[in-house]
């Protein structure tokens, strides 16, 4: 029996290694009580319930990983926080799902199902890349634009004129600048104006 | 002149692994007052002792030293061995160089120095040591049990009937504890009371037990074979040798609606009560928080109906001070009540409660007479959800360790729950079944198969109430971790199973350890179940983890054997290891000037004052004497003493400066 | 009383009233609210979704705008907005490494130091104390108070609150002389940012909180949030659609409620904005079972 420890670091290369080494959320502590599952609000509307994509995340099987990349779980996942307020574990599932569809987008492996999602996020962001805050009148536009339901909300766009909720004009921040230079470095996307 | 002889154990590998143990015996053989050394594969061996043996009588060793692992694992072997040999035993040292040594270091040429320099500094302690003589102390042969449950039950009885004394100190009005509070045990379905209470009168009438309940520990002094413990008799407000048990006073009280601790807060009792109807002693005790007499001084209603004119409102608590011997620990366990599940809605909904509220829903005597009725409206629930794991193996609540019995209870309630209900729907939320003692996996099998339990695998996310119907929202994980939703009358939670109240503070009062859940804790984790680290203080029961009923029986047994052995000689040898005052010839008597600073310091109460007299009586001098029955060798006055007047047996001043001297060799060099 | 307030894209658009009803009621108790200067959008979930620097970038650039501002304590209405600098400033003051990174990033020298309220922290803090004189007409109404998520959540950083039956806003309507009612859906998700992308996941999600409270017999569902109010009022024929049956109770922010109690009137407060009129009849509560007798039952609350 020898005693000398063993002091070879193990590189773990699989998609629930990278999880740890950018999140810090350790897959591998999830016992699938389901905990998670039963109180996610919209479990019933997912391909694989939070529990389940746990699992196949700590088999480190490739077609696995890449099942859950390209779900629909990930992108319909809302963020509400619920899971890891029951999770017996504490696992930050919420932070998980971030970086999953962080790599899901950069891989270019989103779901069909999402893409609308997909849309809708990045008419936010680009509306608030331009004037720095958001115009809800320019991203119901690009959204349309992108995702082609020119004719939804089309009825509710009288009754918010009316109630004085739609503004046509956007905010501009002053620092409009600054907003291209942080987009600029984080997502290296450019605005318009320096294209 | 120094004969020692060094014994270099290779521990098998553990040691020869790492160090080069020939060449340590080698250069050790050098050593000045080395007059034998050797190295061997297993020194602890019948065949490794009896080389120290033959060396001591071959070579007239005046002192031996055996490099290997902590003194801790076997400094009494080698001690032994001496001893058997003729040898004093205290002119063994050990030298560890396992735990201080190659177990802590990559193979190396400067691991093999570091062990030679550990064993250099040993034969430089081991050539300045003395023989010395243990010491003798009587043993009071009585015991004491603290907790009347099963465990302690049992525990007193089985010392009882080895022929000693026993005192069994409980703090609630009568013995039982939680079994007293179950309905049926598994896996027999026994009734739990049908089988204690035959237990409980024995222990009351046994000759050799003296019980004390309603009673507290108070404070504990002294050691081994001898503790001097007061224990608190709160005042019942009776004459107990004048009250016969009629129970007329409590069928008269008019305060009746005081929620009963021993029904789960889910039945009520008078002010004046006994517990339960079968408790021992069946006499009652006055509740003074909740009399009307001790809140507004009138009433006495009880004190006018009784017949034998036993109540006594002026009584007050009584210390009894005693002399015992050992003292077992069997203070049990508690389910956690409290609302840590906000989630659950236990606290807020009245029919979500916790296991042990079931048993008293489930019990013949409970507050329902044994139907299972919900809290709220009284109606008989058509559907139950059990929930498992409520509570334990849970991180983010602070409990991470599995309580053992919930997956049995849980199944036994649900089986007692469709025994009566026969048209009643049993749900069981759970994330695994740990059932693994006798005849368990088949009750569990039982639940499920002939009793029509459903068992989904999967944990509930939250309760809420909806027109008096709870939703328990879950999931079922062997289906894909499914939603499943179930509109339940009633929710019953296995809530974790803690450290009983009060059980910090009762190590604390017995310098006993405890872990961060409170629980007390063992000396050895798989070879001293039933042993503390303190001398003469044995544990029994849940006190110590959770556990059931059998196993709370076993352990019992095994702490009472342990108690036996103690009291099986008159005498208890002590460890000569104990801190002593100098004495010189008069007129100085001891280089000690009588400042009894150390007194105050000394953990053990073991500092006495004595009076040196001339021939007509007049005290010329006052001095610190150590009473070496009570001193526990730790050393702290020794560091304290200003004039260095008090040396400590088998670690003395001139020993650990040859110690330290020897270390610090390498350095001069 | 000088506090600062981020109000976020949504208080100057769609959530208009909501905004006229905070700066009411603020005015009405002596509270002067000062903008952080030239504050940004927060990122809301597009940002955290899709990139985690710039998640982290937004927020910190509004903290740092209010630091400079010398603005100590700021009040942020929109709960969601709230999450975001909440979460952004726990996550930057315990890793100095991205701390470091971030004000690179925006370059502006960020220190962590801003004391975030939520709106209901807000009202304890100020409105609370002074209601008692100041109201003029008893809110005698009887509620269903919606927290929804990120007020509450995630509890261990935002430290609000019970997070399973939170109470703070319950309390102020008894304050204000109403009924909050116990209901199971306190702090289910209304659908968030999936209203327009996915609009029936929505009222679904906001359609069984809307049901919940209604057959309860709510008469309105106070919110704190302009996000949940958007699903629960706007959205009102998605959530129609899938109860499948036209749900009339109107949803109030809970700053709007203060401002009726306070005697403002209902244009001040925005309240002919939103698209569920806003009609409730008085509710006296009756005279409950004990306090009529005076024996003393036992309870399993332990």
């Amino acid at each position: 029996m020898s005693s000398a420890s063993n002091h070879e670091i193990h590189v773990d290369n699989s998609l629930s290694g990278l999880i740890l080494k950018h999140t810090e959320v350790p897959v591998q502590k999830c016992y699938q009580c389901g905990k998670c599952s039963a109180g996610c609000p919209v479990v019933s509307e997912m391909d694989y319930p939070p529990s389940l994509i746990l699992r196949m995340l700590q088999t480190g099987l490739p077609e696995m990983e890449e099942k859950v990349l390209r779900s629909y779980s990930i992108w319909l996942c809302l963020s509400c926080e619920q899971c890891i307020s029951r999770c017996p574990m504490e696992i930050d599932i919420p932070k998980m799902m971030d970086y999953l569809r962080q790599v899901s987008y950069k891989k270019k492996m989103v779901n069909p199902r999402a893409k609308n999602i997909v849309r809708f996020h990045k008419a936010f962001l680009d509306s608030i890349r331009t004037t720095g805050r958001l115009s809800e009148f320019g991203l119901t536009v690009d959204y349309k634009l992108r995702s082609l339901k020119m004719m939804q909300d089309l009825t509710l766009v009288p009754s918010m004129i009316s109630r004085g909720k739609l503004g046509f004009i956007p905010e501009m921040i002053k620092g409009t600048k600054e907003m291209a230079k942080i987009f600029a470095k984080t997502t290296g996307l450019k605005s318009e104006e320096e294209k | 002149m120094s004969r020692i002889g060094v014994f270099v154990c290779h521990c098998g590998e553990n040691i020869s692994a790492t160090v080069d143990v020939a060449k340590v015996a080698e250069e050790a053989s050098k050593l000045p007052g080395v007059v034998h050394s050797v190295d061997y594969k297993y020194m602890c061996s019948d065949p490794g002792q009896t080389l120290v043996k033959e060396a001591i009588k071959e070579h007239n060793l005046t002192g031996v030293v055996v490099a290997a692992c902590s003194p801790r694992m076997h400094e009494p072997t080698f001690r032994k061995a001496c001893a058997q040999a003729g040898l004093n035993p205290y002119l063994s040292e050990m030298a560890n160089v396992r735990e201080h040594c190659s177990w802590v270091h990559e193979k190396s040429e400067q691991t093999t120095q570091k062990a030679f320099d550990v064993v250099r500094t040993m034969v430089s302690k081991a050539s300045n040591n003395a023989a010395l003589e243990p010491i003798k102390v009587p043993v009071t042969k009585r015991a004491l049990v603290v907790g009347g449950g099963v465990a302690g039950i049992q525990a007193a009885l089985d010392i009882a009937n080895t022929g000693h004394k026993v005192i069994l100190v409980e703090r609630s009005p009568s013995i039982g504890g939680l079994m007293a509070q179950l309905s049926e045990t598994f896996p027999t379905l026994d009734c739990s009371q049908c089988i204690l209470t035959p237990r409980m009168v024995e222990v009351a009438q046994h000759p050799n037990i003296t019980l004390y309940t309603h009673s507290e520990v108070e404070s504990v002094d002294g050691f081994i074979g001898n503790f001097h413990v007061k224990i608190r008799k709160k005042a019942r407000s009776l004459d107990e040798d004048l009250c016969t048990g009629c129970g007329l006073c409590t069928t008269k009280c008019p305060q009746k609606k005081i929620p009963s601790e021993f029904e789960q807060l889910l039945g009520t009792r008078p002010a004046i009560y006994t517990p339960f109807p079968q408790a021992v002693p069946n006499k009652p005790v006055i509740d003074r928080d909740n009399c009307t007499f001790y809140k507004t001084g009138k009433c006495k209603i009880c004190e006018i109906v009784c017949p034998t004119k036993a109540i006594r409102f002026d009584q007050e608590d009584t210390i009894l001070e005693v002399e015992i011997g050992a003292i077992v620990l069997a203070t049990g366990f508690d389910v956690k009540h409290s609302d840590f599940f906000p989630e659950y809605g236990k606290g807020k909904y009245k029919d979500v409660i916790d296991g042990l509220q079931f048993e008293r829903l489930a019990s013949a005597s409970g507050p329902t007479q044994g139907m299972i009725r919900r809290p709220s409206d009284g109606q008989i629930p058509k559907k139950i959800v059990f929930i498992a794991c409520a509570g334990s193996r849970d991180p983010a609540k602070g409990i991470e360790y599995c309580s053992k019995i919930c997956c049995m209870y849980t199944a036994k309630h649900a089986m007692l729950y469709k025994h009566k209900v026969h048209d009643g729907e049993a749900h069981v939320f759970y994330m695994d079944i740990r059932a693994g003692g006798k005849m368990y996996e088949e009750f569990v099998r039982r639940a499920i198969v002939e009793d029509h339990v459903n068992y989904t695998r999967g944990r509930v996310s939250t309760i809420y109430e909806l027109d008096g119907k709870l939703i328990v929202k879950g999931a079922d994980t062997l289906l894909g971790a499914q939603s499943v939703e179930i509109e339940a009358d009633m929710v019953v939670l296995a809530t974790a199973g803690v450290a009983s109240e009060g059980s910090e503070d009762l190590a604390q009062k017995m310098h006993v350890s405890y872990d961060q859940h409170k629980f007390f804790a063992e000396a050895h984790p798989k070879l001293k179940p039933v042993e503390t680290n303190t001398g003469g203080i044995f544990l029994a029961g849940a006190c110590q983890t959770t556990r059931d009923i059998p196993d709370s029986v076993a352990m019992a047994s095994g702490a009472a054997v342990k108690v036996a052995a103690l009291f099986s000689s008159d005498l208890l040898t002590r460890e000569p290891i104990v801190a002593r005052v100098n004495r010189i010839p008069g007129p100085s008597h001891s280089t000690c000037v009588g400042c009894f600073l150390c007194q105050p310091v000394c953990p053990y109460q073991a500092i006495e004052r004595e009076d040196i007299k001339d021939r007509a009586g007049n005290i010329i001098k006052s001095l610190a004497r150590i009473n070496e029955g009570l001193c526990q060798g730790c050393g702290t006055c020794v560091a304290l003493c200003r004039s260095k007047s008090i040396d400590l047996l088998g670690y003395t001043d001139n020993q650990m400066h040859g110690e330290v001297l020897s270390v610090l060799e390498e350095a001069f060099v | 009383m000088k506090l600062g307030i981020y109000p976020g894209c949504s208080l100057t658009g769609s959530a208009r009233d909501y905004n006229e009803s905070v700066f009411a009621i603020a005015k009405a108790c002596d509270i002067q609210l000062e903008q952080v200067p030239d504050w940004n959008c927060c990122g809301a979930t597009a940002a955290h979704n899709m990139n985690k620097e710039l998640s982290l970038s937004l927020p910190a650039r509004i903290l740092a705008q209010a630091e400079k501002a010398g603005l100590t304590d700021i009040v942020i209405p929109c709960a969601a907005c709230y999450s975001r600098l909440m979460v952004t400033q726990h996550e930057l003051n315990n890793d100095p490494v991205l701390k470091n990174r971030i004000s690179e990033i925006i370059e502006m020298d960020f220190k962590g130091t801003t004391n975030i309220l939520n709106v209901v922290q807000m009202i304890d803090l100020y409105v609370s104390p002074v209601l008692k004189e100041k109201i003029v007409k008893n809110f005698s109404h009887k509620v269903a108070c919606y927290y929804g998520c990120l007020m509450v959540r995630p509890y261990k950083v935002l430290q609000y609150d019970q997070h399973e039956d939170p109470q703070g806003m319950d309390n102020v309507i008894r304050l204000l002389g109403g009924t909050a009612i116990d209901w199971g859906y306190k702090v289910e998700c209304c659908g968030a940012g999936l209203t327009m992308s996915k609009t029936e996941i929505v009222g679904m999600l906001s359609g069984k909180i809307v049901k919940d409270a209604a057959r309860r017999g709510a008469q309105a569902i106070v919110v704190a949030c302009p996000m949940c109010h958007s699903n629960l009022d706007m959205r009102r024929p998605a959530i129609n659609e899938y109860i499948g049956e036209k749900m009339d109770i109107p949803v109030i922010y809970i700053t709007q409620a203060i401002g009726l109690a306070l005697g403002i009137d209902e244009k001040t407060l925005g309240l002919q904005r939103h698209f569920v009129p806003v009609k409730m009849a008085e509710y006296i509560p009756p005279v409950p079972e004990s306090k009529k007798q005076k024996a003393k039952e036992p309870t399993n609350t332990i």
